[in-house]
């Protein structure tokens, strides 16, 4: 059994919902009670509707709000923001990318920035090797030296997510937390962004959580899948158990509504169609 | 004779480089009681040839067009007036973006309403028993309440609802959806879909459904018009584009769907267009 990467162990996160002279103070319990092992070099997605907290927990996984109780260990050590701080070597080792590539890039920052940021920040190197590195990393995610002094807007969707990519992995991380990554995009350029998470993970073996909505692309990227439902998780297992066999009635449902593109699913529509007229 | 009939559709855009041909030579007809699909990706021109039907274009376009005739009015020719009279009213249209298409400002009663005053000339009482009528009809829970309720007071899925009930609200001819649920869950997706084809066999409208999703296209479609770079290239009824696709283009697509990847990669339509062009011994 290879390495585990990352290790959640009943994380539960609240969040209280301000009162006011009228109204009274409300919990929302966001994850609730969530566990779960990753290996290293493999793909967790998390599925669900949009409410369900499964970028709540990422934003948990990826260092940006702490837990309200339960335990995170990556690497085997376990971590909480809301106790320690965190070491620049722990923000190195998790990185995330957005949903949104047209929010998620400072408009006024040119790439070569964006990229060289979190080397400024984060280590100790000079502006010539931070410069060199970037512009290595803009080959690897498939845009060239030539967009280095560029702006956000002078790209398009699918060449902004690559840009995304490229910055998350300038530290070289171990784990990606990827929310929604090409949920914004078009269905070409999901295959190119997806063609290319596939080949870095190969790569850097890096270790991706994959949050989405998408049961198609979840079923191509995904090595294990956990469905989460209202801040539950109603269903976990590797993608084999979960796609041929779902358990509970919330995966039955979105397997349902997932469209389905076959040929006879279409003679079946049309015949359904008929027959009503 | 069909609801909407155009003719060799062009539109430019005037850039600083020279004009950009957005749309170039498109024949389409929608029939009453037909859902057709125009399929392609972002920057195909799929929106702009509707937005040209619909007189939406900013003034640096160039629309240009042998013939466009909706339900015996000619588009190209008529007047501005009379073209506000047959828009929102005969054709209808709705966007990608809910949140966006609303006015934050006010309640989506009022916008709601707003189109029974303009069009359908009713006086309050009237609008408003129309109103939760129609808010009944797309599925919105507690009408009454809910057309007292601001746009950012609701899910997308339940604005995408109210922007359904504001384009049905004249029971319009022709319905142009533009990309209904891109932005949407699968399960509210599966719902809005279900809703637009069940209100659609209803009335009896006709369906223009644009959107770059190759599902959206099976489970909805009569007929499909796949384009490219502004370019139609190919039109088939929906079983025989998934089953037999002609164009190259139209197989490319479809080999992107992650759910018909043979081995580990996905082709890409760079990719295929690539392959198909050696093949044919010429450059793309």
């Amino acid at each position: 059994m290879s390495e585990i990467v990352l290790e959640g162990r009943n994380i539960v996160r609240d969040y209280h919902v301000g009162g006011s002279l009228f109204a009274k103070a409300k919990v929302v319990h966001a994850v609730k009670d969530v566990s779960f092992t990753l290996e290293k070099g493999k793909t967790l997605a998390i599925v669900g509707e949009s409410g369900c907290g499964k970028s709540t927990l990422g934003r948990i996984l990826t260092l940006i709000d702490p837990q309200t109780s339960g335990e995170l260990l990556i690497d085997g050590k376990p971590i909480n923001i809301a106790k320690d701080r965190i070491t620049p070597e722990m923000r190195r080792k998790v990185q995330i990318i957005f949903q949104n590539p047209y929010g998620s890039l400072n408009p006024r920052q040119k790439i070569g920035e964006v990229l060289g940021e979190p080397l400024l920040l984060n280590t100790n190197k000079t502006a010539a090797e931070r410069r060199e590195l970037a512009m290595q990393m803009l080959v690897k995610v498939g845009l060239g030296p030539e967009h280095y002094n560029r702006y956000p807007h002078m790209f398009s969707g699918g060449q902004r997510q690559r840009i995304a990519i490229a910055r998350a992995l300038m530290l070289s991380p171990s784990l990606l937390v990827l929310d929604e990554p090409v949920s914004a995009l078009d269905l070409s350029v999901q295959a190119q962004v997806l063609n290319l998470l596939a080949d870095l993970q190969d790569e850097f073996d890096l270790t991706y959580v994959f949050i989405s909505h998408d049961l198609s692309v979840v079923r191509y990227i995904a090595d294990e899948v956990m469905v989460m439902y209202y801040g539950e998780v109603v269903e976990y297992g590797t993608r084999e158990e979960v796609f041929s066999n779902p358990q509970h009635s919330y995966t039955k449902t979105l397997f349902a509504a997932t469209p389905k593109s076959d040929v006879e699913s279409i003679r079946a529509r049309l015949a359904r169609k008929k027959a009503a007229a | 004779m069909a609801l909407l009939e155009i003719k060799n559709l062009s539109v430019g855009f005037d850039t600083s480089t020279g004009q950009f041909m957005a749309v170039q030579g498109i024949d389409l007809s929608v029939d009453a009681r037909e859902v057709l699909a125009i399929v392609g990706e972002s920057g195909s021109g799929k929106s702009v040839a509707m937005l040209a039907v619909m007189g939406l274009l900013p003034k640096a376009a160039t629309v240009t067009a042998d013939s466009m005739i909706f339900d015996g009015h000619d588009m190209l020719t008529m007047s501005g007036k009379q073209r506000r009279e047959i828009i929102g009213r005969d054709v209808a249209m709705i966007f990608q973006e809910p949140m966006a298409s609303l006015n934050p400002c006010f309640t989506v009663g009022f916008q709601l309403e707003e189109v029974l005053r303009f069009h359908m000339k009713m006086d309050r009482p009237t609008r408003r028993k129309r109103a939760i009528e129609l808010f009944k009809q797309v599925g919105i829970p507690a009408p009454e309440e809910r057309l007292n309720s601001f746009p950012h007071q609701m899910s997308g899925g339940q604005c995408q609802r109210v922007m359904i009930a504001i384009a049905i609200a004249c029971n319009p001819k022709l319905l142009i959806a533009d990309e209904p649920t891109t932005a949407l869950d699968v399960t509210i997706q599966k719902q809005i879909l279900d809703l637009l084809v069940s209100l659609q066999a209803k009335h009896g409208m006709g369906l223009i459904m644009i959107t770059h999703d190759m599902g959206v296209v099976a489970e909805t479609a009569d007929r499909v018009i796949v384009q490219y770079k502004g370019r139609k290239m190919e039109e088939a009824d929906v079983l025989s584009l998934f089953e037999a696709p002609k164009s190259p283009y139209t197989r490319a697509l479809l080999s992107a769907l992650p759910e018909n990847a043979t081995g580990d990669r996905l082709s890409t339509v760079a990719d295929f267009m690539k392959n198909e062009a050696a093949s044919a011994g010429v450059a793309p």
